[in-house]
């Protein structure tokens, strides 16, 4: 039971998750590799950048490298009224932050629930989700928040 | 770890990296006592603190080194292998430091190798003088070391009791370390670096606070804002300062290095370090410490030559390198010098081809200049054989990478058979930088200013266009060819766009900058101001981009990208366009110096600097705010026994008390004051309207000294003034002389008619010769003509040649302007037909030309 306080020593039995929407479809994020929850505001596009790569922006005087959670699927651009909301993660000392379409809840779930990714997954999303598990009104698709920021870094050309 | 281990750990490794260079200075001078007695307390301190702390190898070996040194305080000849020797016991005290670090208890290992040679020197040298080695306080004080038991306060009295090598020694080494030792405190590197973050967000706070005060006018947090504002400058300042170190700290271990290259290359080289006093920030001092030794490295293998060969060149046996280091402005710079046999152009070419680097055609285009640049590119060494030395593939483009890493610039020149010198510059410091905020493609970018020599304004209606050659676009500009970069294409926002603007109907801005030699402009939409930017380095994610060098939060918020310099540079070179030989770096400067003017920098009305040529301005004065009188709704002020007008700022008003600046300018004898808030500076510099604007009274924007400067039109305020005295009945009566000015500048065409005209001349303008030609065709006659020397197409000396033996205006007098005037110029302008040659900002000299011209040609008024 409750086994957040076992200093990550061994591995917990039930894992806490920050869960997010896009494209319809619920992802959960480690909690504990998650900052903050914002709306980004202010987004200065980066030119050349990768295209996951929405833009910088600053908050409370730090610059935030956004990634576009969409763009890392590569599904279509958003669409709708409501503005997206982003993720805050630090890597490395970097602060990133993954824009999704909306913030969901924090879930905490038993590991053992935790199912391996289906074979006919998108290889796109194969590449960083990391499980699935079945809910009780749909299925949350684990994101594993490295990979979710190890993408080719290289800038693209416009010449292709 | 132990604190106190920890602490001992630190301070030996500080002292040995002091020792060294004082040991390569000692073999050389062997008589200096001072300098032995130093090195002697050093070694000692090291004896007696690794005896205290129960450190038993290292208190032996350090012993074996002290008991040799002591051979030379008693007199001994100080011979190479002894040094050697001695070195080499220094290293393996470092390693035996390192793996105390690692382990938090000395490595096993034996040092009797060394042990035995320091034993066998100190005996063959001191012969009779042999001191009989003293281990007895080894076994007082040598115990092992218990964790806690042993304070700081116990550490330093053992070692003012400790046994010294003399008496005095030991108290004078606690007189010079203690005291400071009490005024300084060890401050982790992350701790700075996190209160320079904690600064700069601060200084953005402030930033933002500043600009809603300005946009809400009038407010009560003015007044703390700005004490607010100067405390945190003051703190930047401090933090700024802390984290400088002297440049020293860098080259330390050069003095070491050469030495033992000259050992190895069997050379003899003397080192020579200057300035070493110079300070920078750490984080630039530990990025340029490898560089600088690879350099130096470089200098010594394959800069100087064998000493046979040095003599047979003529060239004193000894080699010398010399490194200098000094400040400059906001920059650093270093300099590496050898004497040695300096680069060979032709090897170079050689080199290039051979290596693929250029072709033959490529090659023949360049200058020498350029060939030395090939050094820097990956995969080029000039040395013959690969040595020991150098030559491992790591070469110069490392160093050049490394140093433009941080937005610094090398250049070498070099003589062949003389030496070579490598000039680099770099940053005072990295977290600060001030930038030009320039929009293309619709969006902000920063521009380091640094590299910015200038702004030109291109299109619409400004006089110089954008032209190309196949499809490199190119700028005109004081008859040179400047290639040219679309910022918005180069970062893929907007593909030709110069094409669709460039032709001419929207005004567009190019940056001159200058990277090494290279001089190009970089075409973007608008520079909106300039400003100090906190630097924050580039996301891992962003760095491979490689056209940002950082980003940095602007006073509204919002996130900029900063442009690299040298990235730019970098692409130039990618844009396939011969270099124009005029465009080299001192021709350029000499282009600049000529036409620098000197300008009076003021501020009135609004925050902006405004600035005016100081040869308009006949006086600057002072007048108590209640001397200026008020008649008819004017202001009046009497002024050598004469009412002068005083005319105001836009939005300016009387002051109702103190003094109040005034600039004097004289309008055909009479004065007119230019009230003004502050006079802030004159500087001289070229001067080159950027952003021509609608505005009544401004001519232009200007960068001057690096700082948005608006120029104000003079002829505006003196209209008014002179409206004031035409009400008041003072205006001088209207002369029947018609004066063509022939100026392609518009800045000087909207300056000079006005004041033409305050004169009672009746001026028609004309932007170019061949306007003026078509006035000539349409049958106009003038009484004069004033015409510039320097305009695209045909220029005043081929428009005077026209006009020679003309039959309509062939006797009309010409008045050449210029913005500078050598006597050959001056020669050939009176021998173009001009009657005279009066400088651009030289009013009064072009007012008593005028006046004189029409005294000698009969028709003055």
């Amino acid at each position: 039971m409750g086994t957040r306080g076992m200093s990550g020593q061994e591995i917990a039995e039930e894992q806490d998750f920050v869960t997010v929407v896009t494209a319809g479809q619920v992802f959960g994020l480690n909690l504990d590799r998650v900052r903050d929850v914002f709306v980004p505001r202010g987004l200065s596009p980066v030119p050349l950048a990768p295209p996951e790569v929405a833009g910088l922006l600053n908050l409370r005087g730090r610059i935030v490298t956004a990634v576009d959670l969409r763009r890392r699927l590569g599904l279509g651009p958003r669409h709708g009224s409501t503005a997206p909301v982003a993720v805050g993660i630090v890597d490395r000392g970097e602060l990133y932050g993954l824009i999704v379409d909306a913030f969901g809840e924090v879930l905490r779930l038993p590991r053992s629930r935790c199912e391996t990714n289906p074979v006919n997954l998108d290889e796109r999303w194969a590449n960083i989700c990391d499980g699935v598990y079945q809910l009780e009104d749909g299925l949350m698709v684990v994101v594993d928040v490295d990979k979710v920021l190890a993408f080719d870094r290289a800038a693209p050309r416009a010449d292709g | 770890m132990d604190e106190l281990l920890g602490d001992f750990l630190a301070e030996t490794g500080e002292r040995i990296d002091l020792l060294e260079p004082e040991l390569v200075r000692f073999e050389r001078e062997p008589n200096n006592a001072e300098m032995l007695n130093a090195i002697f307390r050093l070694v000692h301190t090291i004896k007696g603190t690794c005896g205290f702390i129960g450190l038993q190898r290292l208190a032996k070996l350090a012993h074996a080194a002290e008991t040799l040194m002591g051979q030379y305080r008693d007199g001994a000849p100080v011979t190479v292998e002894s040094v050697s020797v001695i070195l080499a016991s220094l290293d393996r005290i470092k390693l035996i430091l390192a793996g105390l670090e690692e382990l938090g208890a000395e490595p096993p290992g034996s040092d009797d190798d060394l042990i035995g040679r320091l034993e066998r020197l100190a005996l063959t040298q001191a012969g009779v003088t042999q001191r009989p080695v003293d281990f007895s306080y080894l076994g007082e004080i040598g115990r092992p070391l218990q964790q806690g038991e042993v304070s700081l306060e116990d550490l330093e009295r053992a070692w003012l009791e400790a046994p010294g090598p003399d008496g005095p020694a030991v108290p004078e080494f606690a007189n010079r370390d203690l005291p400071t030792r009490s005024h300084t405190v060890r401050v982790g590197v992350d701790m700075l670096e996190n209160l320079m973050t904690t600064v700069s967000e601060l200084v953005l706070t402030r930033n933002q606070l500043l600009d809603l005060v300005r946009k809400n006018g009038k407010s009560e947090f003015k007044a703390p804002l700005q004490r607010l504002s100067t405390v945190t400058a003051e703190l930047q300042e401090g933090v700024m300062k802390a984290r400088l170190q002297p440049i020293a700290n860098a080259w330390q271990k050069l003095p070491r290095l050469v030495r033992e290259l000259s050992l190895d290359l069997g050379k003899s080289i003397d080192l020579e370090l200057e300035g070493g006093e110079t300070e920078l920030d750490r984080q630039v001092l530990d990025l340029i410490k490898d560089p600088l030794t690879h350099m130096v490295r470089n200098a010594a293998d394959h800069g100087i030559e064998s000493s046979e060969e040095r003599i047979k060149a003529g060239k004193p046996a000894t080699g010398h390198i010399t490194v200098r280091a000094g400040q400059e402005g906001g920059s650093i710079v270093i300099e590496v010098e050898d004497d040695g046999r300096g680069l060979s152009p032709a090897k170079i070419r050689y080199k290039a081809l051979a290596s693929h680097l250029a072709t033959q055609a490529e090659l023949d285009r360049l200058s020498d200049y350029d060939v030395y640049k090939f050094v820097f590119r990956p995969g080029f060494s000039t040395a013959g054989e690969v040595t020991e030395v150098s030559g491992r593939g790591v070469g110069m483009d490392v160093v050049r990478a490394n140093i433009e890493l941080i937005g610094g610039t090398i250049e070498l020149k070099s003589t062949s058979g003389a030496g070579t010198v490598f000039r680099i510059k770099i940053p005072l410091t990295l977290a600060i930088m001030p930038a030009l905020i320039v929009s293309a493609g619709a969006q902000r970018f920063a521009i380091p200013q640094f590299s910015v020599v200038e702004l030109v304004r291109v299109g619409g209606s400004s006089e110089h266009k954008i032209e190309r050659i196949n499809k490199t676009p190119v700028l005109r500009l004081r008859e040179k060819l400047l290639p040219l970069l679309d910022l918005a294409e180069l970062l893929g926002l907007d593909e030709a766009g110069w094409e669709k603007n460039g032709s001419g109907d929207i005004a567009l801005t190019v940056i001159l900058m200058q990277m090494g030699p290279k001089v190009f402009g970089v075409l973007v939409e608008s520079v909106f101001h300039a400003e100090d930017l906190v630097v924050k380095p580039m996301s891992s994610m962003l760095r491979e981009i490689g056209m940002f060098s950082g980003n940095a939060i602007l006073g509204d918020g919002s996130v900029i990208m900063i442009i690299d310099p040298n990235a730019l540079g970098n692409a130039i070179a990618a844009v396939d366009l011969p270099e124009d030989k005029d465009l080299s770096a001192a021709d350029e400067t000499e282009a600049l110096n000529v036409t620098a003017t000197s300008l009076l920098i003021f501020r009135a009305s609004t925050p902006v600097l405004k600035a005016v040529p100081l040869s308009l301005i006949t006086r600057l004065e002072e007048f108590e705010a209640e001397t200026i009188e008020r008649m008819n709704g004017d202001d009046l002020v009497q002024y050598r026994g004469a009412l002068m007008p005083i005319v105001y700022f836009e939005g300016d008003r009387r002051r109702n008390d103190g003094m109040q600046p005034v600039l004097v300018f004289t309008e055909a004898d009479r004065p007119v004051g230019l009230a003004v808030d502050e006079i802030v500076d004159i500087v001289e510099e070229p001067l080159t309207i950027e952003i021509a604007t609608d505005r009544p009274g401004m001519i232009g924007a200007a960068i001057v000294r690096g700082k948005a400067t608006e120029i104000v039109d003079v002829s505006h305020y003196l209209a008014k003034g002179i409206g004031v005295r035409l009400k008041q009945g003072q205006l001088p009566g209207e002369r029947d002389i018609a004066v063509l000015l022939v100026d392609d500048s518009q800045f000087f065409r909207n300056m000079l008619t006005p004041l033409l005209e305050a004169s009672g001349y009746r001026v028609t303008a004309a932007g170019s010769a061949e306007e003026a030609l078509v006035l000539k065709e349409k049958g106009v006659s003038f009484d004069l003509i004033i015409s510039d020397l320097e305009m695209p197409g045909i220029d005043g000396l081929a428009f005077a040649e026209q006009l020679k033996g003309d039959a309509a205006w062939g006797d009309i007098p010409l008045i050449a302007l210029s913005s500078y005037g050598s006597p050959k110029l001056i020669e050939r302008t009176l021998k173009a037909g001009f009657v005279s040659h009066v400088g651009k900002f030289d009013r009064k000299g072009l007012m008593d030309t005028l006046e004189e011209c029409c005294k000698k040609w009969g028709r003055a008024a």
